[in-house]
């Protein structure tokens, strides 16, 4: 019989380990560690999850087995470039490294002068943002900032925050493989390929678990549940205190956890009193009786059941407030600390290599708020922008931008207030290893090699176990591209830091780190990851174990006491959302499992599985449209906003006919990206409402509307 | 020894990652594959079903390639795996058209036919075809049907499946598990 081939394949050798490299995913944030396989001429042959490792226990999702797409792409940035001033705009010349990095150290140094250091500000995401974010800091600013959580996950930690005390953090402690009821609340797994959390909600599927799936849209998740509850979109919040109100009215909480973990029973209660199935169902078009009915599910499987928090949370401006009444469902049915809900994660801390302590920054990312999103756990990325346009007058104007890894007018909502900030900044340097959208802004382009030729900080990550990861590059850079904790450094030097980077290469300062950790660079070459004891045994609660929770109370704050200081609601409030005028229709987003954000729609692999999006339209829309297969359209929103690019429709039954949906990430109009450009539209563009959370101040970009110009109709073409 | 498939429709997600694997592990070019997601709904919304699957070659036990093919560049392989010899192949074309599962191509630049080996070259090694090694969900299943310990047996004598086209008669050994 077969054996398992992870056993016969991976059984480390001296002599294999010249032939396989480790290194860490960075296709997506989930970072799985996989082996580098390279073939007899030393070139990547191709990329294999880690057995042991807990993020893809051996197996990679598409983008991981494609990732070496990203290394093998013509139109990466291989040269340093800068642009022409008195050109068209558009125009960059090739530059040596030496020629840019002082370029920049000169504006940075002569911004520092006029302005202070903190008027230079770093837009990251990934492992390379790491190392500009300790140039920056040695240079004197702690502006720092990742659309990640204003733009994303913001809501949903704040949320958990106030009512258990500690925010979700990635990958989120959901104990998915052993849970009996798994609620999806827009959460679309599967679709999004966070790859541990589909192989456990696979694992669940397995063990006959009860999949619950709220969505406007029958997404795979909703076609892999017991129930799908297709609802009209923006009232979610509604379901979800219509779900409370029947589980306290039923008593069907647990009672006993509630009593003794909780704070505010008695005011929820009360609060939840009229919030009837029969009331939800005016607002949500859920059924009364599948409401009591999805109900009782989850309770039938508590304290063995997951109400997801979701990830990309930011869609109507009271996101922090939903996220609070998931918690709150949680809570009531003892899910946190339980088996089968959310375990307590654990994470290795990497000891930081010996620098001298920074200096201390004037003001910071808080003082950009100006007295909004009190409750903002970290930095909020569009008040960067607002900061950096000259007309707004900020008390704390920022000048100059680092941007890593991140492409900023596809990210971020409203890219008018984007471009005005551009044309304000007098420095702007863009990091990336592909000619993005937003290297056309910069005045600057650093090309970076890929996750796949260079160092970074070893990955730690919560988990069951701890467990750490090495990255290490496998081939050469290709052409004069460099990694991030080069280019950081070399700036230090140029900018007089030396005392911040003590050493002629990363590799030292990882060699430092694993020794402290016990182990070594040889070793961790050998098996890639390693895995650490948890300090405390167990990853749930213990029996009458009644911890001490970090809010106000010290209990789950099912009531909040720290919004109500704040000055907001502290228990969850349904408020109507503005719905589509005539011939509108709402404009949901979403992810593809073959791609993450806009940075992979020039993979060639990626691209041959999925090369353009498409929009989902329900029969019924198609009808009053006139549209048939293969007509193409483009999409106009609210505001009067064009697409670039035409998309096609895809007629399905998948979508309600009040909204439609792209997947986000495509319609690229830098035409250096030679397989992605024009291919089908940019959603991020088409979003210029947006409905900000006064708690946190996340981008809700969820209440946007759109409506078809017609193009091009095909002839003879059939439905 | 017969050597099959068998594909859970209830836990695939359609990530494709059995493509992508397939094409890098054998080198497919790019533009062409020797396994695909299908993605097939019923009903009308809110009334729903959607089934999803990975298909390829099914190695037919009457495979009806093997008999249309006037070399015997086609043939049926120890385990009663369905391959092509290269270049016994002169691309002719009339095994792409006997196939009820659509699952041969002109190699672009060979010339010869392409398709799904079952990674032959792995399962010899005693590891499994790339596809298999790499899902996410661990929704397919590969070994010997003859052997009734084997994982795939023990499957298959739990589950309800179903095989594509079995009108054909071709007697496929790619079970979907429904």
């Amino acid at each position: 019989m077969l054996k398992a081939s992870s056993l016969a394949q991976y059984t480390r050798s001296p002599e294999w380990a010249t032939k396989a490299i480790p290194n860490f995913c960075e296709v997506c944030f989930w970072k799985c560690a996989k082996w580098v396989n390279l073939d007899e001429d030393g070139n990547i042959r191709s990329l294999k999850g880690i057995d042991d490792d807990p993020h893809c226990n051996g197996r990679l999702c598409p983008r991981g087995t494609g990732g070496l797409g990203m290394y093998y792409d013509k139109d990466r940035l291989t040269t340093p470039l800068m642009r022409v001033e008195g050109g068209d705009g558009q125009t960059f010349k090739e530059v040596s490294w030496d020629e840019a990095l002082s370029f920049i150290a000169e504006k940075m140094n002569s911004l520092k002068e006029r302005y202070g250091p903190e008027s230079v500000a770093l837009f990251n995401h990934g492992s390379s943002g790491k190392h500009f974010t300790h140039l920056l800091k040695a240079f004197g600013s702690t502006n720092i900032t990742a659309p990640s959580y204003a733009q994303c996950r913001g809501p949903r930690e704040v949320g958990f925050k106030m009512t258990f005390g500690q925010t979700l953090g990635s990958p989120e402690p959901t104990d998915i493989r052993d849970t009996r009821c798994l609620v999806l609340i827009g959460s679309h797994l599967g679709e999004n390929m966070h790859n541990g959390q589909v192989q456990e909600m696979s694992d669940a599927i397995d063990q006959g678990a009860d999949i619950i799936t709220v969505d406007p849209r029958y997404s795979t998740a909703a076609s892999k549940s017991r129930y799908w509850l297709p609802i009209k979109p923006s009232t979610d919040l509604a379901l979800l205190l219509s779900w409370i109100h029947v589980i306290i009215e039923e008593g069907l909480y647990d009672k006993d956890y509630v009593e003794k973990h909780t704070y505010g029973f008695d005011r929820l209660r009360h609060h939840v009193k009229r919030m009837t199935p029969e009331w939800c169902y005016g607002i949500t078009t859920i059924k009364p009786d599948l409401i009591r009915k999805t109900a009782r599910t989850m309770a039938g499987a508590s304290p063995a059941v997951i109400v997801h928090p979701g990830r990309h949370v930011t869609w109507y401006g009271d996101d922090t407030q939903r996220t609070r009444a998931i918690a709150i469902l949680n809570a009531l049915l003892g899910s946190w600390g339980r088996r089968g809900g959310f375990y307590f994660s654990e994470k290795v801390k990497i000891p930081s290599f010996p620098t001298p302590d920074y200096p201390k920054a004037k003001w910071s990312w808080r003082e950009l708020l100006d007295g909004k999103y009190p409750l903002a756990g970290l930095s909020v990325s569009q008040t960067f922008i607002e900061a950096s346009i000259a007309e707004n007058k900020s008390e704390h104007p920022i000048k100059g931008w680092l941007v890593s890894g991140t492409n900023l007018p596809l990210t971020i909502p409203d890219n008018s207030r984007f471009e005005k900030a551009v044309q304000d900044v007098e420095l702007f340097v863009a990091v990336d290893t592909m000619p993005m959208e937003v290297t056309g802004y910069a005045d600057v382009v650093l090309p970076e090699c890929t996750y796949l030729e260079r160092h970074d900080d070893l990955r730690s990550s919560p988990h069951r176990q701890p467990y750490i990861a090495l990255r290490m590059p496998a081939v050469e850079p290709l052409g004069d591209s460099k990694p991030a904790w080069w280019m950081a450094r070399e700036l230090g030097l140029k900018l007089g830091l030396d005392a911040y980077f003590p050493y002629e290469h990363f590799e030292e300062v990882l060699e430092w780190q694993l020794k402290q950790l016990g182990t070594s660079m040889e070793e961790m070459q050998m098996t890639g990851i390693k895995r650490f004891e948890r300090q405390n045994p167990s990853l749930y609660l213990k029996d009458e174990e009644v911890p001490y929770y970090n809010t106000l109370s010290g209990k789950i704050e099912l009531y909040s006491t720290e919004l109500e200081q704040h000055g907001f609601d502290p228990l969850p409030n349904y408020v109507a959302h503005p719905e589509p005028p005539d011939n509108y229709y709402r404009l949901n987003y979403g992810r593809a499992p073959m791609h993450t954000f806009s940075r992979t729609s020039n993979n060639d692999y990626l691209t041959d599985l999925m090369e353009t999006n498409t929009v989902w339209v329900n029969p019924r829309v198609a009808k009053i449209w006139g549209f048939k297969k293969g007509t193409k359209v483009k999409l106009r929103n609210q505001d009067g906003v064009v697409s670039d690019f035409p998309i096609e429709v895809r007629i399905t039954e998948r979508i309600r006919w009040d909204s439609i949906y792209i997947v986000h990430g495509f319609g690229h109009n830098n035409k250096k990206l030679t397989k992605a450009y024009g291919k089908g539209v940019n959603d991020t563009a088409l979003i210029t409402k947006v409905m900000t959370d006064p708690i946190m101040g996340g981008t809700g970009m969820r209440g946007n509307f759109v409506t078809f110009e017609l193009i091009e109709e095909p002839e003879n073409a059939t439905i | 020894m017969r050597y099959a498939m068998a594909i859970d429709t209830k836990k695939c997600v359609g990530c494709s990652d059995c493509v992508i694997a397939c094409q890098i592990e054998n080198k497919v070019p790019i533009g062409y594959c020797r396994d695909w997601v299908t993605e097939t709904v019923v009903g009308t919304y809110p009334d729903l079903e959607m089934e999803i699957r990975s298909e390829r070659c099914n190695h037919c036990d009457n495979a009806p390639c093997v008999r249309c093919c006037p070399t015997g560049a086609s043939y049926i392989d120890e385990g009663g795996i369905v391959l092509v010899t290269p270049n016994k192949c002169i691309g002719c074309g009339a095994c792409i058209e006997s196939c009820p599962y659509d699952a041969r191509f002109s190699h672009p630049t060979e010339g010869h036919v392409d398709k799904c080996t079952f990674c032959v070259h792995r399962v010899k090694k005693g590891e499994q075809p790339a596809c298999v090694s790499v899902c996410p969900t661990k929704c397919m299943y590969f070994g010997d049907i003859n052997d009734p310990s084997s994982e795939i047996s023990q499957i298959l004598s739990k589950r309800k499946y179903k095989v594509l086209a079995p009108e054909a008669g071709t007697r496929p050994q790619v079970y979907y598990l429904i």
